[in-house]
């Protein structure tokens, strides 16, 4: 295995400003290449009703630009260099990266200083990017997979905020005004409610010393209000059923599972593992083939559907493992679904054989390695990390990953899969009824 | 060591981006070509392939064959059952698959570094001797007519369709669809998928490129094994490439798709030809077009002023034959009109006027700066390389590509646009709701 020549320094550099402000920094020297990241705790699990879809809204507006960094010249300047740059919103976080050459990552620095306190959020920008974002969600509508996930995710959590998509409702998007966004923006953009995190190629002291210097003078603020409504439990299998166009018919099946930091988290992703096969919980990360998964033998092989994928994220609060099927032309929803209890109750009623778990774990291996290449690879994970708990929780993910056993797998899916714990949603073609009948 | 090239980080290191001089090229004697890069410190190794067996060879009545049949390579071989090759693959965290375009057959692999054998040896298996079991024929079928329904509602799938038929015409390689079509799909049997394999899967004119922690002896020892032996007296000869003309008058395809609630639109023109002279100065334009920044003049019209879509962006295809220039947005249907004339409107633009000064500065830079970004992973080093020896650019194009990007002109840039963009000849296809 790995020969460690001497006694690895910690890879990351973690400091916290005086203003409250987390830093991470890696040096990689592999490429002339640097990820800057700044991480905010805010996402939709932090939106009331009226306000839903504000997270992202202030994502766009970031984009919009500062009295100091125009919306044109922030964009052609970043450009120039040949970096990439974006932002993600999600339940628990909205992130902003610039990977860029070395010799030009200052900027990165000094656009992401300036617009943690100083985006202009224009009136007339607020307007236009309104209908942007109307077309972001109608566009996401034409997909049945979104309009399923979002009812699903809607009769799972009647009290907390995951029960509303990311995007808004439409209706929130339509009605929101300037001073909503704006709101929302200054209270979650403060110092003490980010995460500053570097990787590639740079001097750590160097860069530290220049974070100090754009970001120290950023006034703490208050910390944010936060808005905490925890789910009650569920007392009974709730079902979902949609219709409309079409040929093809879906099958979503989720679980209410604990966050990212419960013990029984990791469990989680090796039943994943051993029922639909190995992911990677990094947004850029790719997946492997599922095709010695058990669920891919019990539907796919059967000729019941012509996929099947698992789905699993890490959240800060309770959230879903999901599983997902698309019918195969000739067969129905309910068909899949009793394929599927089989499979579960299987599994629920017999621990995975060693092999099994093996096959997972280095599968988790292969996946990790992939997933933590590039430098923008890392600086999602360490950013992502310490939003869920700690950077720490990235290296030791894959230890304690491989110190799952067959019996934390098993008593993992006996807690979690009961049919009372779940949300069944099917969609189907309305003109035709049964899939079967659309030829 | 590569750190120490990076050290003046004021300008681009050519000598650090893949060439001759740390790049090995071998040609086997059954004509596959092997290139290989040694990325010392990665954990992972990437394939990166090609054959020539891609769906040109097929013709529209029986589109869809070439993809069908790379489709069931790993279905089962003489060598190993499917239950075996996924059980190998999946337990070793790899990944290997197999993909049909117009030209070529694309073999994608990657693999922890030390399993890059594994790859070889079930690749060399799989696409040297495929058995097409009866029972995954059959389950194949199901799931490409599973996924050709889903397509049929996808509106941008249904734009993109219209789009290439009424350039290409629907007998053109080019304008049929790889996949297929419902009844070509079902009428493809176990023979005809015999047929294609023995016909185009060969090593003539096949490339693998290795990239990855791996060592180039360790690399070429194991693509001689496992291919060195391969031959095929009956595969076919390469085929030429197909010629376009772009049609004479506007055409508009409209493709009403029930029950979504906002149009895909696609508005383009014939492209260039990868080997044409004017491919890069046509490329550096489509930046100024439709990429840089937040999509380029198209996403500041269509997208930041009249807030009309979330994606309006540009795009060039260019292959060996004439490819595309398209201009392409998701909008409420009520906005397709709009959106529309603001993308007939830029396209005049770029003919009409030149570019500014600025403009052609930051866009050469941009294109010339992403080079280390690009080439920073495994899997974007082996794109590079298999692209360079695919359209035969030399192994010393990542060094010569950024003087030839310095050196265009604002004229040139002009040129390249009024030969393509051309008002009356452009092809309109809108999908959504009616």
């Amino acid at each position: 295995m790995a020969k460690l020549k001497s006694k690895p320094k910690p890879l990351v550099h973690k400091t916290r400003l005086a203003n409250g402000l987390t830093v991470l920094l890696r040096e990689m020297h592999t490429a002339p290449v640097v990820s800057f990241w700044v991480w905010y705790r805010v996402g939709s699990r932090n939106e009331r009703t009226g306000r839903t879809g504000a997270s992202h809204w202030v994502e766009h507006m970031l984009f919009k630009g500062t009295a100091r960094f125009p919306a044109d010249a922030l964009e052609r300047s970043v450009s120039r260099t040949g970096g990439v740059w974006n932002a993600m919103t999600s339940q628990d976080w909205t992130t902003y990266y610039e990977t860029m050459p070395s010799s030009d990552i200052d900027l990165a620095l000094r656009l992401e200083a300036d617009r943690m306190r100083n985006s202009s959020f224009k009136p007339a920008d607020v307007d236009s990017e309104r209908t942007v974002i109307i077309s972001e969600r109608q566009g996401a509508e034409n997909s049945p997979m979104f309009l399923l996930g979002e009812e699903l995710q809607a009769a799972a959590f009647r009290v907390h905020p995951y029960h509303h998509e990311v995007l808004g409702d439409q209706t929130d998007i339509e009605s929101m005004q300037r001073a909503d966004l704006y709101e929302h923006y200054r209270e979650h953009y403060v110092p003490s409610n980010a995460i500053v995190v570097a990787v590639g190629d740079f001097r750590a002291t160097q860069m530290l010393a220049r974070i100090r210097e754009l970001f120290g003078k950023i006034p703490a603020g208050n910390a944010p209000r936060l808005f905490a409504r925890a789910e009650p439990e569920q007392r009974g299998e709730r079902r979902v059923h949609l219709s409309g166009d079409g040929q093809t018919a879906f099958l979503e099946v989720a679980y209410h599972i604990p966050g990212a930091r419960d013990p029984d988290f990791l469990p989680l992703v090796m039943l994943d593992s051993i029922l639909a096969g190995g992911n990677s919980l990094n947004v850029f990360g790719g997946g492997l083939s599922n095709k010695t998964s058990r669920l891919y033998r019990a539907l796919v092989l059967t000729e019941l559907a012509v996929n099947v994928s698992g789905g699993i994220s890490a959240t800060i609060d309770p959230y879903l493992y999901g599983i997902s099927c698309v019918v195969r032309d000739g067969r129905t929803p309910e068909e899949v679904e009793a394929a599927l209890d089989a499979e579960l109750d299987r599994i629920v009623a017999e621990a995975p054989t060693a092999t099994e778990l093996a096959k997972a774990a280095k599968q988790a291996k292969a996946v990790f390695a992939y997933s933590a290449e590039s430098v923008s690879n890392l600086g999602f994970w360490y950013g992502f990390a310490e939003i869920l708990d700690d950077h720490t929780w990235f290296a030791n993910y894959l230890p304690r990953l491989m110190a799952v056993t067959a019996q934390d797998v098993h008593r993992v899916a006996k807690r979690y899969l009961a049919r009372t714990n779940r949300i069944v949603g099917n969609y189907r073609p309305a003109a035709s009824g049964p899939a079967a009948a659309s030829k | 060591m590569p750190n120490k090239k990076f050290s003046s980080p004021s300008k681009l290191n050519l000598a650090a981006l893949p060439g001759p001089h740390d790049t090995t090229r071998v040609v086997l004697p059954n004509g596959i070509t092997v290139l290989v890069r040694e990325n010392p410190g990665s954990p992972s190794v990437v394939l990166d392939g090609a054959l020539q067996a891609g769906a040109i060879y097929e013709g529209r009545v029986r589109a869809g064959l070439a993809s069908f049949t790379a489709d069931m390579l790993k279905r089962g071989c003489a060598q190993f059952s499917f239950d075996e090759i996924y059980e190998r693959l999946e337990a070793a965290g790899a990944n290997l698959g197999f993909s049909s375009g117009v030209h070529t057959l694309s073999v994608g692999g990657k693999a922890l570094a030390e399993d890059l054998e594994l790859l070889l040896e079930l690749g060399a298996a799989v696409l040297q001797a495929p058995t097409f079991p009866a029972d995954h024929i059959e389950r194949v079928r199901g799931e490409i007519l599973t996924s050709l329904a889903l397509r049929a509602h996808d509106t941008r799938a249904v734009s993109a369709m219209a789009f290439y038929d009424a350039l290409y015409g629907a007998e053109h390689p080019y304008g049929y669809e790889d996949d297929g079509y419902p009844d070509t799909v079902q009428a493809i049997t176990a023979a005809d998928l015999r047929a294609y394999h023995a016909a185009h899967y060969g090593p003539a004119g096949m490339t693998l490129v290795i990239v990855g922690g791996v060592t180039v002896k360790a690399a070429v020892a194991l693509v001689e094994r496992y291919f060195g032996g391969w031959k095929n007296p009956q595969q076919t000869a390469r085929a030429a490439a197909p010629g376009a003309t772009a049609p004479s008058a506007p055409v508009t395809r409209r493709m009403p798709v029930a029950g979504k609630t906002q149009s895909d639109v696609v508005l383009g023109f014939l492209g260039p030809r990868r080997a044409d002279a004017d491919y890069q100065a046509a490329r550096v334009a489509n930046n100024i077009l439709g990429v840089f920044g937040m999509y380029g003049r198209l996403g500041a019209s269509v997208r930041n002023r009249a807030g009309l879509a979330y994606y309006s962006l540009s795009r060039i295809n260019a292959s060996f034959g004439p490819g595309t220039w398209r201009m392409l947005a998701g909008v409420n249907p009520a906005n397709v009109d709009k959106t529309v004339k603001l993308m007939m409107r830029e396209a005049e633009r770029m003919t009409s006027t030149l570019v500014t000064v600025e403009e052609l500065a930051e866009n050469q830079s941009q294109i010339i700066g992403m080079l280390p970004l690009q080439l920073e992973s495994n899997e974007g080093v082996a794109g590079a390389l298999a692209s360079m020896e695919l359209f035969g650019l030399g192994l010393d194009y990542l060094q010569r590509v950024p003087g030839i990007i310095a050196a265009l002109t604002r004229a040139e840039l002009r040129a390249a646009a009024r030969r393509y963009l051309q008002p009356q000849r452009h092809v309109l296809a809108v999908a959504g709701p009616e």
